[in-house]
Parts: C-alpha cells; sequence; structure tokens
C-alpha cells in the first residue's frame, strides 16, 4: 500500500493549514483515517502504550453484528412480497433479489444523506468526522418499514444527524439515539407511511400479478391490538422472523447472533441487554395476571420475539451515549425500558410497537438516573467523614 | 488487568557501569518551586543541599552523589530543568548522626530526615506531592510490590536487604499516629524483610494490577476524605532512611530494572538516585529501530533522551519501540497480534501471549462514546468518567465529591490505556489536582 500512503502525503500538505484547500481538511482527514490508522503515537507522559481498539474498529463490529439481521431483513422483505402475491413457491434467492432490490437504496441513501451531513457539520465546525454514523446509518434502513419513500428516509436521517446529534455538539454529546430519531421523525411526521397495515410489505405488482384479496399487511402487534389473536405468529414463528414488520427487526435469531458478536466481544452492555428482557418479561407477566385483551394476554416470552423488542434491546438501547452511563444506572435503564415497552404496547391503541418510544423516553431519563446513582456515590463518600468529624468534635 | 509484554529483567542485580554524571530534576516533584543553593563549579557531598522548596522551606532536595556541579539546565522561563553534578569515583558523604530512631522523639526525626535531604521520598495523598512536615498524617502506607507491566519484583529487590528496612519503618512509626500499612502481594512466600517487619500491619493484596497501585490499597483500606492526608513511601526508600539512622548518612543507593522489548540484555542494576542511563542502556543493548525510552513505568513514567537521568522516584527504566508509522486499514484488520481488553481482535485467541507493544495511539482521539470500559480496569468506588467530566469542566466543588483527594495520575493509567476515545485521562487527573491544590493549599 506504499503508492497509496505516498499519494496522501503528497496530497496532505494543500489541506492543512495554510493549504489550498485547507477548509476541507476533515474530508482529507476522515478518509485518510479511513485508510490508514495514523502514525500518531502517546505523549512523553502518561500512558506510552495504548489498547489497539479504537472508535472505528468498534463501530465497524457493531455494523458487523447487524450483518445477519440486514441478511435475514432483505430474504424476509422479498419472501414477504410473494406471499402477498400468492406466490407461495418463490425461491431463497428469489426473495433475497426481491428484497435486495428494495433494501439496499434504503442503506445507500441513508449512508448517503448522513454522512454528507456529517461531512458538511465537520467542515464548518472544523472538527474531526466521527464515526458515530457508520453504525447509525446501517440501523436507520433497518427499522425502516419497507414501503417508505427514499426521499423520507433522506430527510429523516439528515433531520436525525442534525437535530438528533449535531446541535448537541456531535458524536458522543447526543441526548437521543440518532437512529430512533429519525424513526420517531418520520411516525410523526408522516403516520401513514409509518403505521397501518399498509407498510410493512411491499405489494407492488410489476409483473401484474394481483394481490390476494383480503391479505393482511399488519404488524403482529398490530393484529394483537386489533383483538386478533389468532392471527398472531407463534413464538417459533416470531423467533425465526418470517412475519411482517421494519426491515431488520423481526427476526430474534438474527438480533441474538448480533446480541452474541456483540457481547463476546465486549462492545455491547450485557447489562442493559440483559435487564430490558427481564423489565420486559415482567411487564407481560404482570399483564397476563389481568389478562383484559388480546395484547396482555400475550405470554411474556412470546412478548420478547414479537415486534422491535429484541432488535431495541440488542441494538438500540445499548447505545453507550444515549443510554445510562453508569454501571448501576444501566440496569435501571434497561429495566425499564422492557417494562415501558410491554406498557406502551399494551395501552397504547394508536401505536402498538411500544420500543421505540420506551427507549427514546428512558434515553431522556438517563441522565438523571445517572444523576441518582452518582448522588448515591456521594453520600457513601460523605459517610465516610463522619465518624472522623465526630472523633474531633 | 494484566498486560503481558516481553522485555522482562532476568534475576540478577550487576553493579551499573559507573555513571559519571547524576542528575536531580526539580520537575519531578510536583508544585515544588526550587530555590538553589549552589551555584556551577561548587563541589558537593552526598547529602548537601542543592535546592529548596521555595513554598515550603524546610524541604531541601541534596545531591545523592559527591562531586562537582558542572550544569544547571534551565528550560522556557528560566524553569531549573536538571542540576548535573559530575560524581568522585568514591563518593564521600556528608556526615549526619548516627542515632537510633526509637530514642528520638518525632521532631528529631522529621528534622533529621528535612535536613538530610532524605524527606522528599516520602510523599502523600491527596495530590501525590512531597508530604507536608507540617501535618501529620493518619496512616503511612508502603506498597511492597509493583504490578505495573515489566514492573521491578520487589521482593527480588528486597531478598538481600538488612536491618536497614527495620531502622526506616521505626523512623516512619514516630511520624504518625495511626498505622503503617505494608501491603504485599497475597503470595506464600513473601520476601522475610516484609514477612518479619515489626510495628506495621501487614496486609496480604491479591489480584491483577493495579493492585499494587498504592493509591487502591489506600482506598480500600484507608481512604483519604477532605482534610486528611495519608503519606506513601517506596520500600527501597525505606531502607535509605533506615540507613540515615543506622550510618549517618544520605546514600540513595537503589536497584533499578533495565526491561522493555528493546532491550537486547534486560537486568537488574544497582545504582543511585537521578543516575545517568546512558551506561546502563549500552551495557544492556539497544535493538535497532527508532526507541522511545521511559523513566518508570510504561502506563504512567516519563519519557528520557538517550542519555537522560532516572526520575526521583522510579525504579524501572524502559525501552520499548516507537509506533509513529501508518497502518493501512489497521483498524479493520483481524489483529491476531495486537493488545486489547476487548475481544475485538482475534488476539483473544491466544491470552498468554507476551506482546510486544509500540507508543502507537491506534486511533485518534475522540469525545468520550463508549462506556463501562474504564470501571473494568478501575476498582475504586469512584465514577472515573464523572470524576475526569467534572475536571473538564473545573467544577471543584464536584471534583471533591467525586473523589479527587483519592487519586493521583497513576490510578487512571489503566483507563487510559483501554480508552477507546484515546482520551488523556492522566493529564486531565494532574489538572484536576492542579486546581484543587492552587485553590486549597
Amino acid at each position: 500500500m506504499k503508492p497509496l500512503r505516498k499519494l496522501l502525503n503528497k496530497i496532505k500538505p494543500s489541506f492543512k493549514k495554510g493549504g489550498k484547500l485547507e477548509k476541507l481538511f476533515p474530508a482529507f482527514d476522515a478518509i485518510e483515517t479511513f485508510l490508514f490508522v495514523p502514525d500518531h503515537t502517546t505523549a512523553s507522559k502518561g500512558a506510552h502504550v495504548r489498547d489497539a481498539i479504537d472508535l472505528k474498529r468498534t463501530m465497524i463490529l457493531v455494523v458487523l453484528s447487524l450483518i445477519p439481521c440486514l441478511l435475514f431483513g432483505m430474504w424476509n422483505v422479498g419472501y414477504q412480497h410473494y406471499q402477498a402475491l400468492g406466490i407461495m413457491d418463490s425461491s431463497l434467492l428469489d426473495n433475497f433479489v426481491f428484497g435486495s432490490i428494495k433494501v439496499v437504496p434504503l442503506v445507500l441513501v441513508s449512508y448517503g444523506a448522513g454522512l454528507s451531513t456529517e461531512f458538511i457539520f465537520a467542515i464548518i465546525r472544523k472538527h474531526t468526522i466521527n464515526e458515530g454514523f457508520l453504525v447509525s446509518g446501517m440501523l436507520i434502513p433497518l427499522i425502516m418499514p419497507i414501503d417508505v419513500p427514499l426521499w423520507m428516509v433522506a430527510v429523516s436521517t439528515i433531520f436525525a444527524v442534525i437535530i438528533g446529534k449535531e446541535v448537541f455538539g456531535g458524536t458522543g454529546m447526543n441526548i437521543l439515539n440518532p437512529a430512533l430519531t429519525a424513526r420517531a421523525f418520520l411516525f410523526f411526521a408522516y403516520p401513514s407511511k409509518m403505521s397501518g397495515n399498509e407498510v410493512w410489505i411491499n405489494t407492488s405488482t410489476v409483473k401484474g400479478q394481483a394481490v390476494v384479496d383480503a391479505y393482511s399487511g399488519a404488524t403482529p402487534l398490530g393484529d394483537a391490538a386489533a383483538g386478533l389473536a389468532d392471527k398472531i405468529p407463534s413464538v417459533m414463528e416470531a423467533f425465526i422472523g418470517a412475519i411482517p414488520g421494519s426491515v431488520g427487526e423481526t427476526s430474534t435469531i438474527a438480533c441474538l447472533i448480533g446480541a452474541a458478536i456483540l457481547l463476546y466481544t465486549g462492545i455491547g452492555s450485557w447489562r442493559i441487554m440483559s435487564s430490558v428482557f427481564v423489565g420486559g418479561f415482567l411487564m407481560a407477566l404482570i399483564f397476563n395476571w389481568f389478562g383484559l385483551n388480546t395484547l396482555m394476554q400475550i405470554a411474556p416470552l412470546h412478548h420478547l420475539v414479537l415486534g422491535g423488542f429484541a432488535f431495541g434491546a440488542v441494538f438500540m438501547a445499548t447505545d453507550p451515549v444515549s443510554a445510562a452511563q453508569t454501571n448501576n444506572g444501566k440496569y435501571i435503564y434497561g429495566f425499564l425500558i422492557g417494562m415501558l415497552a410491554i406498557l406502551f404496547r399494551v395501552f397504547n391503541p394508536a401505536y402498538p410497537e411500544g420500543m421505540m418510544l420506551a427507549i427514546l423516553f428512558m434515553n431522556v431519563m438517563a441522565p438523571l438516573i445517572d444523576h441518582y446513582v452518582v448522588a448515591a456515590n456521594i453520600n457513601r463518600r460523605l459517610k465516610r467523614v463522619k465518624p472522623i468529624q465526630n472523633q474531633n468534635g | 488487568m494484566n498486560i503481558k509484554l516481553t522485555g522482562e529483567a532476568t534475576k540478577s542485580v550487576l553493579d551499573m557501569p559507573i555513571a559519571e554524571i547524576f542528575a536531580i530534576k526539580p520537575l519531578d516533584f510536583i508544585g515544588l518551586t526550587p530555590k538553589l543553593l549552589i551555584k556551577k563549579g561548587d563541589t558537593v557531598l552526598a547529602g548537601t543541599p542543592l535546592f529548596y522548596n521555595k513554598n515550603n522551606e524546610a524541604v531541601t532536595l541534596c545531591s545523592p552523589v559527591s562531586g562537582e556541579v558542572v550544569e544547571i539546565l534551565r528550560g522556557e522561563k528560566r524553569v531549573i530543568l536538571e542540576i548535573k553534578i559530575l560524581a568522585d569515583r568514591e563518593i564521600k558523604y556528608f556526615p549526619f548522626h548516627k542515632s537510633n530512631p526509637n530514642d528520638l522523639n518525632r521532631e528529631e526525626i522529621v528534622e533529621l530526615l528535612l535536613k538530610s535531604g532524605v524527606w522528599p521520598f516520602i510523599r502523600q495523598r491527596p495530590y501525590g506531592i512531597i508530604a507536608n512536615p507540617c501535618e501529620i498524617p493518619k496512616s503511612i502506607f508502603i506498597s511492597a510490590f509493583d504490578s505495573n507491566p515489566l514492573a521491578p519484583d520487589t521482593n527480588f529487590i528486597m531478598s538481600d536487604s538488612d536491618t536497614h528496612f527495620q531502622t526506616g519503618l521505626d523512623a516512619l512509626k514516630k511520624l504518625t499516629d495511626g498505622k503503617i500499612h505494608l501491603n504485599v502481594r497475597d503470595d506464600p512466600t513473601p520476601a522475610s524483610i516484609f514477612a518479619n517487619a515489626k510495628g506495621v500491619q501487614l496486609n496480604k493484596i491479591s489480584g491483577p494490577h493495579p493492585a499494587g497501585n498504592v493509591g487502591v490499597q489506600i482506598h480500600h483500606i484507608d481512604p483519604v476524605n477532605k482534610g486528611e492526608a495519608v503519606w506513601y513511601i517506596n520500600p527501597q526508600d525505606v531502607l535509605i532512611i533506615g540507613k540515615l539512622f543506622k550510618e549517618g548518612k544520605f546514600d540513595a543507593t537503589r536497584v533499578v530494572a533495565l526491561t522493555g522489548s528493546q532491550i537486547n540484555a534486560p537486568k537488574y542494576y544497582k545504582t543511585i538516585v537521578g543516575t545517568s542511563i546512558k551506561n546502563s542502556i549500552a551495557d544492556g543493548g539497544l535493538k535497532k529501530g527508532e526507541n522511545r525510552i521511559i523513566s518508570g513505568s510504561i502506563l504512567s513514567g516519563n519519557q528520557i533522551p538517550a542519555d537522560g537521568y532516572l526520575g526521583f522516584y522510579d525504579s524501572q527504566i524502559t525501552v520499548i519501540p516507537e509506533g509513529n508509522e501508518f497502518e493501512f486499514m489497521g483498524w479493520l484488520k483481524p489483529g491476531f497480534n495486537k493488545f486489547s481488553i476487548s475481544r475485538t481482535f482475534f488476539s483473544w485467541l491466544s491470552p498468554n501471549k507476551k506482546h510486544d507493544l509500540n507508543t502507537n495511539l491506534h486511533g485518534e482521539e475522540r469525545p468520550f462514546v463508549i462506556t463501562g470500559e474504564y470501571e473494568k480496569v478501575f476498582p475504586m468506588d469512584i465514577y472515573p468518567v464523572h470524576l475526569l467530566k467534572s475536571i473538564l469542566i473545573e467544577d471543584i466543588d464536584m471534583m471533591e465529591k467525586l473523589g479527587i483527594y483519592e487519586v493521583v495520575e497513576e490510578d487512571f493509567a489503566l483507563c487510559e490505556f483501554v480508552c477507546t476515545s484515546k482520551i488523556k485521562s492522566q493529564d486531565i487527573i494532574r489538572h484536576g489536582l492542579d486546581i484543587v491544590r492552587k485553590e486549597f493549599c
């Protein structure tokens, strides 16, 4: 890779201070550091050696852990499409090809819009481009319904980057999870494209086929909210995930593969993940005792595999920046997300999927949780002093 | 967390090839403003005062060797960087009174320690500065093992020491109303010098690094609160105190480990505080390439030049390769040879492998993003990231509440090592300590 390095070294001076393209330095820096881990060395005082991990490595591993969900989503989009058209014997390849045609543009638009916004902000603010969007850019298409128009993805992504992140100072400073901000933005701005029965399955009939009469494209939770208990897929079906829903969130098994990667590499917080599931399980159990409507009667385990619960627990709740930052806070934070997600499902008739709102709500609450956890530590510290003061007095 | 590195010292002590020049570096002492007592060309004995602390005039720093002051090196704003002394072949000592510390009272002991230049070996928490002789500490800590990577083995260094150690302990005992905590590794066979120590509380401590850091030990045994002070001293320096009383001389002899992957023959040397490292490095043999020489631990030491001098408190010199090179797609590679506490590189397949780390930062500095990673390596009941953030916004009240008095740089060394965002935690901590010290000292 020496020729490439030589080329970069040659053009680097024009991007440096005083160079012709000085203003574009963040863009150059982003490309250079993407290609080469820089030659920066540790300071002359302090830790002279450093762990090999950096933010790029961390983020790329999260993206990697999302790949099972992405691949499964691509297949499922095709599978649902052909099912809706009454074509029951579509091959794996057919499904996958159709899914790719639908999903890849979503991914490209998300990365394109988001990274452009990041570049512009970096250049205006003269800071380096951070890696946070590598993950958000993948998360956004995975939590969209398949029929969402591409321009909406672009608009919501730009909204998420600006309002969700850059106004707070960029990666590391944001309060809300940027990907969920994008989804929430669309949900409130264009509700007809983000909920209901029409958006979850692509039913375009390119080859002149007719959609099967009375085919419902509702998500399982939509059906449950409507009281259609018999239409809810079984635990196993939901676990595998060949059901309608957002692109990447239907398959619990794909989410769990991702979770395994995140937990094994030590990137995802096991505290948050496990407490979300525990919280959701307990809340569903409580509702089971009442059992007043279909949603309340869904068994706890069943709740956890439906909708975006697993996806949210594994990839959204664990976002290190918007989640609680203290270890004890993480248990509380995750537990409440799990509980609230089920609560919203059951009591919010307009919106049967509760995970998004639960996480966004707890994003806002996370600093408060941390505040109390830290306050407890401060009190412990103060208590330690008392016996000594007594001795003196 | 233990970082396994290549370049451990073999266990044999050699006399260091005689260094001609010795240096005392005022910058080794935090918060000390030196006022010189000698000038270039003066001849000194081992134990002759070189300068005193303008902020606390009782504290003097004495020459560790006898000879001629050949240079007083100054830096920007005329800050004194090094006072260099060309040593005599045979070291002549300034004669102090021989005495038994058990027969002296506290004032007499303090006076002798201050006069002889031995006092600066005693440091205090908070701030990690030279102990204030006007205060009485609530306890004194001696960490009798160093858990840093490639650290010298204290049991080995102290194994042939004699009764001077006990004399040193007797003197220290008079300085505090509280206990002397002698902390050894939970090991079936601690050096007899520690196991047989009298008048101390012997604490056995187990666990990976930073279990040997005195700050962690203080936190768990007798934590520092606002308004209190705990003193600490290295075991080798207790010996120096002992010799002062028994032999009446300031004999700053110390065993130093020359370590690191870039040294051909890592080993221990017997030398004197402030020694030039030039000859020993030449003796150990440097490997080819661009090297970094560090006085102290690889996690919190200071870089020094190849003809530099050992730091006042250090008993280790480490040489590792510089890592100032670009690595194509380094963040994407499988990384069988990369060391990481996370399992994001395939090196986790070989957990016992010894690594040869260089000084590359492995990435760029970023804001705090990843959470929980500091807590994994920070065994105190303190929220490290919150403390750092309170320092960044210079909120003194919050720093106090979050435990600034209990930490110094080395306690955050592992945090700095593991930090994904490549934040200079140790710098931040020192900045916080400076702010608090200026406010209250």
